[in-house]
Parts: structure tokens; C-alpha cells; sequence
């Protein structure tokens, strides 16, 4: 084969950015495209992960549309809507965190990946009050459901509530893996590990936290805005 | 592939390729080499595959007797444990995560797949799922069928369900991060001048796979992860008790479910396209038209799932489409089997074991494709719904297709990823008795499932006796089939014959390369400049 193999042509690589090349990559570009479309595609799963729950929503609140609409009644607006606007706000220190890194400003980097946290805290410590108000309340399936105001439908809204519980729980789940993932990128920024040849890692997890964030986005109208009120 | 005629020169003896590199179990463990964790999958499957073939080995010894042998709780959790270790442990990643593990990254002209250590840990994920799964085993099985059924596996089953269906959500993992590792290396590491219409047939089925896996898994995953919550806190949504729908399980468990039949059928379609131009010494007739089938299948096969519920409460409409939609997804499977067979079509045949594989494929896919046919009719269904037909239906396509394209595959790269040649009578005789072990067993099933045997009973009316001896029997063949395979690799492993870089004269890069290969697989990035299967400029140059 040595006839036809010649060197391959490609953009030129700068020292600096040869030690962020994995072995197997020819190009930084290269490594770029491929971790952008592996984060994608990993996103698209996810997608169809909520989606089994997305489906089944689907599926109860059209057969019983008078049960979920009751469970409004028990769902706490309010925080619904703080906790969306404190994910919001995430979203675009999350965002700001991207853009520094490509800019090699380490201490904003910093800065903002602890916002983020920080934000991401103060959404699942809202969270777990909910939780709390629900149980104090009987409203968890399972553990001694009371549905007094509403008897005739007591067996269908434990449907939803378990939905709630599932799909609320899940994005839980999903927020505490993105705040590990916050809190390695502020150890390995503080190591001096990205500079504009190499921020791939926060540009992934940023990706990853907006979609946990759009989640949500769908989940605060599906749960707590059902019936009118 | 422009340089077929330049063999690298042999350093012998001791060169170096990626098995003597490292040595000790570390290096094993912790390898991020697609070719080596291809081969701790071989290992790990094998094992599972005679874990799954122990309990049909079982069951089929209980249909020896109309009255049978076990109690029919065990025999539930027999085949049940069958069918769950069979589709998720072995089928899934059978082809897949071995030979298209190894064969990718060389195919496309690559060091490695895209994400080596994701590779990995696909691997230790499913090894966790296959640990949950042998636990449920060992402490008494499952009797739910591998559909897992609400509510019967949600609330009444009183059996192992929750180790099982944890062991196949973490399986379920490693499949997707497989999918998603050969859909990013197909787009973004091919060589210079390897373009989506150079791509070889293999890689573009199992690209098709990917997407599957990839797009459908999930859907699996939070499916079995909410049985497992309703079966934990007698709570949930499948519950009959509160208004929750039985039927929603059977619909979200489909639409992952029947897909996944081409997770595991496909990646066998590639391999035949590969021996079957190899051996023909032509290159393949139609490439495009295999190539887009591939993709077609891909597609379709996500809206075909309702045909496994048409008689589940389905509203007739819904049939109507199911019905029409799954005559649709045979017609590009229906393509590949005659662009084989215009492939051979005046090609200088000859018959070495991967093809004689090739001949048991064509022919056990086309029956376990046209019943396949029967069954998506809606009036037909009707009548061979849940008996035996279905079963000889599903196997014809699953063993008859997929592990003849596994054995085949196998049979062909094994000098590839071993660099050793197994003897070839044997592979011959092995080949031949599987042929027929197969079919003794399954056809008569046909015939039991078309005078109205239901599956999953313990126990039948004497007048099936016949039928079922004859199938136990074949069984037993089937078996020594497969055994002999397992011995003469091991020792070809050891002693058997140095191959050689291209044994077979075959086209493609891994072809081109050491056999084993090195562990970057190529010294400088190849450049390709011809499309593949390009065997009438290889007579040329060979003469
Ligand atoms: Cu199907």
C-alpha cells in the first residue's frame, strides 16, 4: 500500500492545540465535529426516554381529561413558575460560561459555571418543597393517597401524580448529574484545562443543561397548568 | 483499496499486532482498542448463548412428553429466561458489538471508533446488565415470557422480574452507547476519499442499526424502568386498579420491541452482502438499491410495531395500517435477497464455509420472511396468533438469519481478527449439520403452530407427540452444531495455520492491513479511490 498512501492533507496544528488531540482524531476539527455529534445524538435518546412518559401522559390526560384537570387544584403555580424562571436564568449563565471559555477568560468561566450551580441548587431545593407540600398533603401514590375534594375521581388523578412524580423525578435525576458535571468542569477550569483551542467538554455539558432545561420547559405547562383555574 | 496489489511484507515471525502488544489481565480490563473489547463481547455472548441454549436444551426435553417432564412453573421460567438471555444478552449484540466492533474503524479507514473509552464502558454496562440477568436466573428465574406483560409482570408474577428487567435496562445502555459510537464514526471518521457510496454494505447496515438502537432503546429503557417502579411500589401507570391501560405496556414495549428485530437482523444483512461478493468474485448487484434498503428498514421498522397487537384490542383501523405498513417494511428486505442473488448470478462461485452460511441465510430468511407475511395479515393472525407457527416464524428469521450470518461473519474474519485459519472440513461438516439441526427443529413447529398448538404450554394433546419428538431431535442436532464451531476455534486460536493478510482474495480495507492487526489498525491514514467490492480490478491486477 506504501505507493498510494501519501500524507494526509489538512489544516495545519499548532503545538497548543496538539495536546487536547486524542490519538485517533486527525484534526482538532475532527474531534470537535465528532463529540458535537455525540452529544446530539446521546440528546436525541434522551428525547425518546421522556417520550415514553411524554406518550403515556398523552395517552391518560385524553381518557381522563376531568381527573387531571382536578389535580391543578393541588399543584403550587407559583413555585412551578419561579423554579421556570430560575432554570431560565441558568440557561443563559450556562450560555455565558461557553462564550468565556471560548474567549479564554478563566476566571469568568469560573465565575458563571458557579452561577449555574448555584441556580441549578436553588431549583431542586424549591423541588424538594414541593415535594414535601405533597406528602403533608396525602397526595403521593402509594403512600396513603387522600383525594377528598374530588372522590369520583381518586383512582384516575393517582395517575397523574404518579406521572408527575416519574417525569419531575427524572429531571431531577438529570439536573444532579448536570451540577456533577458543573462541578468537574469548575475543577478542571481552575486547573487551567480550557483556553479558546480546547473548550469542547463546556460546550457538551452546556448543550446537555439547556436540554434538561427545555425539559422542563414542557413538563411546568403539562403538570400544573391542566385545568383552568 | 487502491492498493490491492502491494502486500505488506511479512516481518516474521513475532510481529507486532493488537493481541501480544500488552499482555495481563489490566491490559484486557482496561483496553479502550475496539478490536480487543470487540473480543471480550465474542467471549461474553458466547457464554450467554450457551446459557440460553442450556434452557432451551431443557425445555425442549420437557415436550419429549405430551404430559411433560417439569412442573409448568418451571417450565414458564425455561423459556422465559430463554427468550430473555437469547434477544437481549446474545442478539442484540451479537453482530454488532463484535464483529462490526472490529470491522468499523478498519472499514471506514479509522484508528478507532469515535469514542474508544464509551466503547468500553458499553462493555462493563453490558456485562452489569448480564449480572442482573444470571442473578435472576440463578435465584429461580422469570416466568413472564421476554414481553414482560403487565400486569401480569408488574403485580401477580412470583417470580425474579425485577433483576431481570434491571438486567435489561443497564443492557439496554450499553446497546444504545454501541449505536451511537458507529452512527458518530460512520459520519465523522472516514479516510479521505472513503464517501457514503464507497462505504461497504456492512457498514451502512450497521449504521442503519445504530439508529435504531439508538432511536428505540430508550423508549425500552423507560418502559422497563416503570414496571419496575410499579412492581416495587404497587403503584403506577399500568395499573388496572386505578385506570391504567395493560395494553400502553404492549404499545411502548413494540415500538422498541419489533424495531429491535432488526437490530437484529440487519447487521447479518451486511455481513451477507460482504461474503456473497467476496465468494462471487463480483461486485454487488445494486449497490445503492442495498445500500438505501438498509435505511429503509431502518425507518419503517418504527411503524410496524401494532402488528404484534392485532388481537389485543386493537380498533380494525389501526390493524388495517399495521398491516399494510408491515407488507411495506418486506419489500427492501425482499430487494437485498435478490440483489444477492443477482450477485452470484454468472459470479465464479466458490464454497468455502462463510458461503455455504450464506446459502442457509438466503434460503431460512426467505421462509422466515414470507411467513413473516402471513402473520401480518390481519385474518391469518387471527388463526396463528400466540401458537407455534409464530414461534418457527420469529426463529426461521432470528437463528436461521442472524446466527447463520454470525456464523458466516465469523467464519470469514476469523483469520482477520485472529490471524489463524480453522480447518475447513470441519467447518464444512458444522455448517452442514446446523443446516439440518436447524430445520428438523423449526419446521415442524410450523406445522404444530398451523394445526393450533399454542406456545409457552407445558403440556399438549397426544397427537403432537410426533412433531415435537422430531423437533427435540433436531434440537439435539442443532446443539452438536453448535458446539463443534466452539471447539475447532479455540484451537484454531492456538494451532491452526497462519492465514496470512487476505486468505480469500477479498476487496475492502481490512483486507489490506496485518493480520491481527496493529493497534492503530493502519500505519499512515489510507486514501481511498475506489468504490467497494471492486473484485473485476482485482482479477485484473492478480491476473
Ligand atoms: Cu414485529
Amino acid at each position: 500500500m506504501a505507493d498510494a498512501v501519501m500524507p494526509v492533507a489538512h489544516e495545519a496544528i499548532s503545538p497548543e492545540e496538539e495536546i487536547y488531540l486524542k490519538h485517533h482524531f486527525a484534526t482538532p476539527g475532527q474531534q470537535m465535529d465528532a463529540d458535537t455529534l455525540g452529544m446530539w445524538t446521546f440528546l436525541i435518546t434522551e428525547v425518546l426516554f421522556f417520550g415514553g412518559m411524554f406518550a403515556s401522559y398523552a395517552v391518560y390526560r385524553n381518557l381522563y381529561y376531568g381527573a387531571f384537570a382536578s389535580t391543578s387544584k393541588y399543584m403550587n403555580v407559583t413555585l412551578g413558575a419561579t423554579n421556570t424562571a430560575v432554570l431560565i436564568c441558568s440557561s443563559l449563565t450556562m450560555a455565558m460560561a461557553v462564550r468565556s471559555a471560548q474567549l479564554s477568560k478563566r476566571a469568568q468561566l469560573i465565575r458563571y459555571l458557579f452561577l449555574t450551580m448555584i441556580f441549578g441548587t436553588i431549583f431542586l431545593v424549591i423541588k424538594a418543597f414541593e415535594y414535601h407540600d405533597k406528602y403533608v398533603e396525602h397526595l403521593i401514590p402509594g403512600l396513603g393517597f387522600q383525594y377528598e375534594q374530588f372522590p369520583q375521581y381518586e383512582h384516575n388523578a393517582q395517575i397523574l401524580f404518579f406521572l408527575y412524580f416519574a417525569m419531575t423525578g427524572m429531571h431531577a435525576i438529570h439536573m444532579i448529574v448536570g451540577l456533577g458535571l458543573l462541578s468537574w468542569l469548575a475543577i478542571e477550569a481552575y486547573r487551567r484545562k480550557y483556553n479558546e483551542n480546547y473548550f469542547t467538554p463546556v460546550e457538551m455539558v452546556g448543550l446537555y443543561w439547556h436540554f434538561v432545561d427545555i425539559v422542563w420547559i414542557f413538563l411546568f405547562p403539562l403538570l400544573y397548568l391542566i385545568g383552568d383555574r | 483499496m487502491a492498493t490491492i496489489a502491494h502486500e505488506i511484507p511479512q516481518v516474521a515471525p513475532e510481529e507486532v499486532n493488537y493481541l501480544n502488544v500488552e499482555h495481563g489481565w489490566k491490559s484486557w480490563l482496561l483496553t479502550t482498542d475496539h478490536k480487543r473489547i470487540a473480543m471480550l463481547y465474542l467471549f461474553s455472548i458466547t457464554a450467554m448463548f450457551f446459557v440460553g441454549g442450556l434452557m432451551a436444551v431443557l425445555f425442549r426435553i420437557n415436550l419429549l412428553q405430551p404430559e411433560g417432564i417439569f412442573s409448568p412453573e418451571t417450565y414458564n421460567r425455561l423459556f422465559s429466561m430463554h427468550g430473555i438471555v437469547m434477544v437481549f444478552l446474545f442478539l442484540v449484540p451479537s453482530i454488532p458489538a463484535t464483529l462490526a466492533n472490529f470491522l468499523i474503524p478498519i472499514m471506514v479507514g479509522a484508528k478507532d471508533l469515535a469514542f474508544p473509552r464509551v466503547n468500553l464502558l458499553s462493555w462493563y454496562l453490558y456485562i452489569a446488565g448480564a449480572a442482573f440477568t444470571l442473578y435472576a436466573i440463578v435465584r429461580g428465574g422469570v416466568d413472564t415470557g421476554w414481553t414482560f406483560y403487565a400486569p401480569y409482570s408488574s403485580t401477580y408474577s412470583n417470580s425474579y422480574v425485577l433483576a431481570a428487567a434491571m438486567g435489561i435496562f443497564i443492557a439496554g445502555f450499553s446497546s444504545i452507547l454501541t449505536g451511537l459510537n458507529f452512527i458518530v464514526t460512520v459520519h465523522k471518521m472516514r479516510a479521505p476519499g472513503m464517501t457514503w457510496g464507497r462505504l461497504p454494505l456492512f457498514v451502512w447496515s450497521n449504521y442503519a442499526t445504530g439508529l435504531i438502537q439508538v432511536l428505540g432503546t430508550p423508549v425500552l429503557a423507560i418502559t422497563m424502568l416503570l414496571l419496575a417502579f410499579e412492581r416495587i411500589a404497587h403503584v403506577g401507570i399500568f395499573d388496572p386498579n386505578i385506570g391504567g391501560d395493560p395494553i400502553l405496556f404492549q404499545h411502548l414495549f413494540w415500538f422498541y420491541s419489533h424495531p429491535a428485530v432488526y437490530i437484529m437482523i440487519l447487521p447479518g444483512m451486511g455481513v451477507i452482502s460482504e461474503i456473497v461478493s467476496c465468494f462471487s468474485k463480483k461486485r454487488i448487484f445494486g449497490y445503492n438499491f442495498v445500500a438505501f434498503s438498509s435505511m429503509a428498514i431502518a425507518v419503517l421498522s418504527f411503524v410496524v410495531w401494532g402488528h404484534h397487537m392485532f388481537v389485543t384490542g386493537e380498533s380494525v383501523y389501526t390493524g388495517l395500517a399495521f398491516s399494510f405498513l408491515s407488507f411495506m417494511v418486506a419489500v427492501p428486505s425482499a430487494i437485498k435477497v435478490f440483489n444477492w442473488t443477482a450477485t452470484m448470478y454468472k459470479g465464479s462461485i466458490s464454497f468455502d464455509t462463510p458461503m455455504l452460511y450464506v446459502f442457509g441465510f438466503i434460503g431460512l430468511f426467505t421462509i422466515g420472511g414470507l411467513t413473516g407475511l402471513h402473520l401480518a395479515t390481519l385474518a391469518t393472525d387471527v388463526a396463528t396468533h400466540g401458537t407455534y407457527f409464530v414461534v418457527a416464524h420469529f426463529h426461521y428469521v432470528m437463528v436461521g438469519g442472524m446466527v447463520m450470518a454470525f456464523l458466516g461473519g465469523l467464519h470469514f474474519w476469523w483469520p482477520k481478527m485472529t490471524g489463524r485459519l480453522y480447518p475447513e472440513g470441519w467447518s464444512k461438516f458444522s455448517a452442514l449439520i446446523i443446516f439440518i439441526g436447524f430445520n428438523l427443529t423449526f419446521f415442524p413447529q410450523f406445522i404444530l403452530g398451523y394445526l393450533g398448538m399454542p406456545r409457552r404450554y407445558q403440556s399438549y394433546p397426544p397427537e403432537f407427540q410426533a412433531l415435537n419428538v422430531l423437533s427435540s431431535a433436531g434440537a439435539s442436532i442443532l446443539g452438536i452444531g453448535y458446539l463443534i464451531p466452539m471447539i475447532y476455534f479455540v484451537w484454531s486460536w492456538k494451532y491452526g495455520p497462519k492465514a496470512g493478510n487476505n486468505p480469500w482474495g477479498a476487496a475492502g480495507l481490512e483486507w489490506q492491513i496485518q493480520s491481527p492487526p496493529t493497534t492503530f489498525n493502519f500505519d499512515e491514514t489510507p486514501i481511498v479511490k475506489e468504490e467497494a467490492y471492486n473484485y473485476g480490478k482485482l482479477e485484473e491486477i492478480l491476473g
